[in-house]
């Protein structure tokens, strides 16, 4: 089962802009092939990094928050810290490669 | 990181899980020996997962979906014993009976045999600009980014299949779809090309290069260069795609197997067989001009049958008997 929860539009602010921990947003849909293969990878980091909150938002149903973020490539995964977005991840990688360029936050 | 190496000596390690690697998974595991496959951690599938509808493979009448294609692959290949690892290759030592692939995570794995199926990589145009812009309205994949682009202009760059396969999805979100390629025909198989031509929301520039992606925080247009003339305009546009096709991914073999001129693994005529025994190759990375997902599944048969008769020879049947015996005596 999934511990990544899904975010919206309306929920963004509350659970992300305003969450304690810095939080690691995957920006997917569900028509996306890498999106797919991505979603397991940070699934694992949510389990195995307490220190950060790992969301998804589905670019179909949550088009402002994705427009917001300018988002124009996915899966984007972004990180955002006391409500600032601080790291941008683009494509689907390797594990060990998305710990590493997110280390600072994990 | 430490490094953990398995007991375990394979038969065969398969590199690669696109449709050179799992047919290549399918025979070799029908055979009995077990293949272990290295099937990457987010390009598992390889190439066909960013495809949509896949309408040439033999077989499938209405056509397939790529992803679909590659779950099905994999199935067929896990029903007769093969064995997944979603992990990358970092390395390979290929000298010797015994060959090692080093994984990501530092594990190594052992085998007598090896095939490299480890396909191709998207060619970039190779601006600066591309890459900075790259996920600001740069991309390598219509069918993960087309979305975003819904009533916007967008550029195509080639000339080839995927180009026009890129083009013609884009349709769905784009106002204009425009192709610029470098010849004044298209490389692109009649059907594909007719398609495209005669689609009202793409046009062409011929004779032309993207010479330069622009804009500051996001595409707002490319230079184009006309090759014959010289003359360098301005297009707007938000999007642009990339599909000038794939240059063979050989990073990982580099300096222990020969390569060709064009940058393929080089094989032994018609066979999977490099110039190292027990390293065979499969699929896109021997490939420089077919190129297909059915050549690559044939090619992944070629080099299973070799690794067959390669093991078949490399092992006497005596040896076998023996080792039976020895089995035999410590259980009595």
């Amino acid at each position: 089962m999934s511990n990544v929860n899904a975010v919206t539009d309306a929920s963004f602010e509350a659970d992300v802009l305003q969450s304690d921990k810095p939080v690691i947003v995957d920006f997917w849909a569900e028509w996306c092939g890498p999106c797919r293969m991505l979603s397991p990878i940070l699934d694992q980091i949510a389990q195995e990094h307490d220190s950060v909150k790992v969301v998804k938002v589905d670019v179909d149903e949550n088009q402002a928050i994705a427009a917001k973020y300018g988002i124009t490539s996915i899966p984007a995964v972004y990180v955002f810290k006391d409500g600032e977005h601080v790291a941008t991840s683009i494509g689907a990688k390797p594990k060990q490669i998305i710990e590493k360029e997110f280390a600072e936050y994990l | 990181m430490p490094a953990i190496e398995s007991d375990t000596i394979h038969d065969v390690i398969i590199v690669g899980s696109g449709p050179a690697g799992y047919t290549a998974a399918v025979y070799t595991a029908r055979a009995n020996l077990k293949p272990l496959v290295i099937a990457g951690s987010v390009e598992t599938g390889g190439e066909l997962m960013k495809t949509t509808e896949v309408e040439n493979f033999p077989g499938f009448p209405e056509g397939i979906m790529g992803p679909e294609l590659m779950a099905n692959l994999q199935q067929q290949a896990e029903r007769f014993g093969a064995e997944l690892l979603y992990e990358d290759a970092t390395a390979v030592e290929l000298e010797g009976q015994i060959k090692k692939v080093i994984l990501l995570d530092g594990t190594i794995h052992r085998a007598r045999s090896i095939i490299l199926a480890t396909g191709s990589a998207y060619r970039e145009l190779g601006l600066e600009n591309e890459t900075r812009l790259s996920g600001h309205g740069v991309s390598w994949c219509a069918t993960c980014d087309g979305f975003f682009f819904r009533e916007q202009d967008i550029v195509v760059v080639g000339g080839g299949d995927s180009a026009m396969e890129e083009a013609l999805f884009l349709t769905k979100f784009a106002s204009k779809v425009t192709v610029v390629h470098r010849r004044e025909s298209l490389r692109a198989s009649k059907i594909m090309a007719d398609r495209a031509m005669a689609h009202p929301k793409i046009e062409f520039v011929w004779n032309s290069e993207v010479a330069d992606v622009l804009g500051d925080a996001k595409v707002d247009g490319v230079l184009l260069r006309n090759l014959v003339t010289g003359e360098e305009s301005k297009l707007a546009a938000t999007g642009v795609f990339v599909a000038i096709g794939n240059d063979p991914r050989t990073a990982l073999v580099q300096g222990q197997v020969d390569i060709t001129a064009e940058g393929t693994i080089a094989v032994e005529g018609r066979s999977s067989r490099t110039n190292l025994p027990g390293v065979f190759a499969a699929g896109d990375v021997l490939d420089p001009t077919y190129r297909q997902a059915v050549t690559a599944a044939g090619s992944g048969c070629v080099a299973a049958l070799d690794v067959e008769h390669f093991l078949g020879a490399a092992v006497p049947v005596y040896e076998e008997a023996s080792a039976a015996a020895e089995n035999s005596s410590v259980s009595a």
